[in-house]
């Protein structure tokens, strides 16, 4: 293997959850604030999950306060601590931009219940 | 001594301790044999010669494969010069390695740039080019060679020509890692010349000054 895979491979996490794009997630990541150093977490949809290896970012979006928030977090970077999922979603596309022309109920998304 | 040469590899990004995500470039650096040290009682300057790569068998010339065998070491296939930040070089028949390079170096990386053939003014020397349409009928031509007055076209004038291959520096650029397990150099940014090519890798010559030095870091 070469050592651009190497160095690549090195740096992937393992434990990064099975989720795609429409389902609801949780990133929890380290922000530096007033110096200090803490853990925020972020839940809303994802939109899309692009990139591939190290380079791989998802874009979640939420309504907070009632203005849509979109925030892209590297899947594999030290700054993200963990990544849970909340809610399967059932959606037709991988990038689910029409998501931010829709407001309220029209940008719900369908619930994947647990198949038994 | 902070001197080494190099393979350049490709580029990636990684994740630098503190989370940041910077590009770098991966150069297969050393280890290289010292094969001559020139001092200034003998050649009237000093200078450190490294060598780098095996090579094949009977892959080099025999006045290059006599200076090997003169000193006990296996054959490396290239030989470079370095004249600078070179205190401190092991003697001859040493070894040098990434240790030289502790991450934040600032190096200066000497390659070879890639060929772009005969290239036009737009490529060679970012000229804006004409306009497209409109009945611009200048399109990627040089236009203008200069005033007419003088009667003759200036010394130097940019022109269209042979572009690239040409020994190429980029200087203090920082050093992301220096991975000995591998014989890795990782440098932020992109460093001249194809994959494969030879890269020649010293301390930087002009360090930036130390405000500059934090805000190039982040």
């Amino acid at each position: 293997m070469n050592v651009i895979d190497l160095l690549e491979q090195e740096q992937l996490k393992a434990d990064v959850p099975d989720f795609r794009p429409g389902d609801t997630v949780k990133v929890y990541s380290k922000v530096v604030e007033g110096g200090k150093e803490r853990t925020q977490m972020f839940e809303g949809v994802v939109i899309v999950r692009k990139g591939g290896a190290i380079g791989e970012t998802i874009t979640v979006r939420r309504i907070s306060h009632g203005v849509g928030v979109e925030k892209s977090f590297l899947v594999h970077s030290p700054r993200v601590e963990k990544i849970e999922v909340s809610k399967r979603g059932i959606v037709r596309r991988a990038r689910l931009y029409y998501l931010s022309d829709k407001i309220g109920k029209a940008a719900r998304i369908k619930e994947k219940k647990a198949v038994r | 001594m902070k001197n080494i040469i190099g393979r350049k590899v490709g580029m990636t990004s990684v994740f630098t301790a503190d989370g940041r995500y910077v590009p770098v470039t991966v150069i297969e650096a050393g280890p290289c044999v010292v094969l001559q040290r020139k001092t200034v009682a003998t050649d009237g300057y000093e200078s450190v010669s490294l060598a780098f790569a095996d090579a094949r068998k009977n892959g080099l010339t025999k006045p290059l494969a006599g200076r090997y065998k003169k000193l006990g070491l296996t054959e490396k296939k290239h030989v470079r010069e370095f004249r600078r930040a070179i205190d401190g070089a092991p003697e001859v028949g040493g070894t040098v390695d990434v240790t030289a390079f502790v991450e934040g170096d600032r190096v200066d990386v000497v390659g070879v740039s890639k060929g772009h053939g005969f290239a036009g003014g737009i490529k060679r020397h970012n000229f804006h080019g004409g306009g497209r349409t409109h009945g611009s009928m200048i399109h990627r031509q040089p236009a203008s060679n200069g005033d007419t007055n003088s009667g003759h076209t200036h010394r130097g004038s940019r022109r269209p020509g042979h572009y690239g291959v040409d020994r190429t520096t980029h200087q203090n650029l920082e050093v992301v890692r220096a991975d000995a397990e591998r014989n890795v150099l990782l440098v932020r940014g992109p460093v001249p010349g194809a994959k494969n090519g030879l890269v020649m890798i010293s301390a930087a010559v002009r360090p930036p000054k130390s405000r500059a030095a934090a805000q190039g870091g982040k």
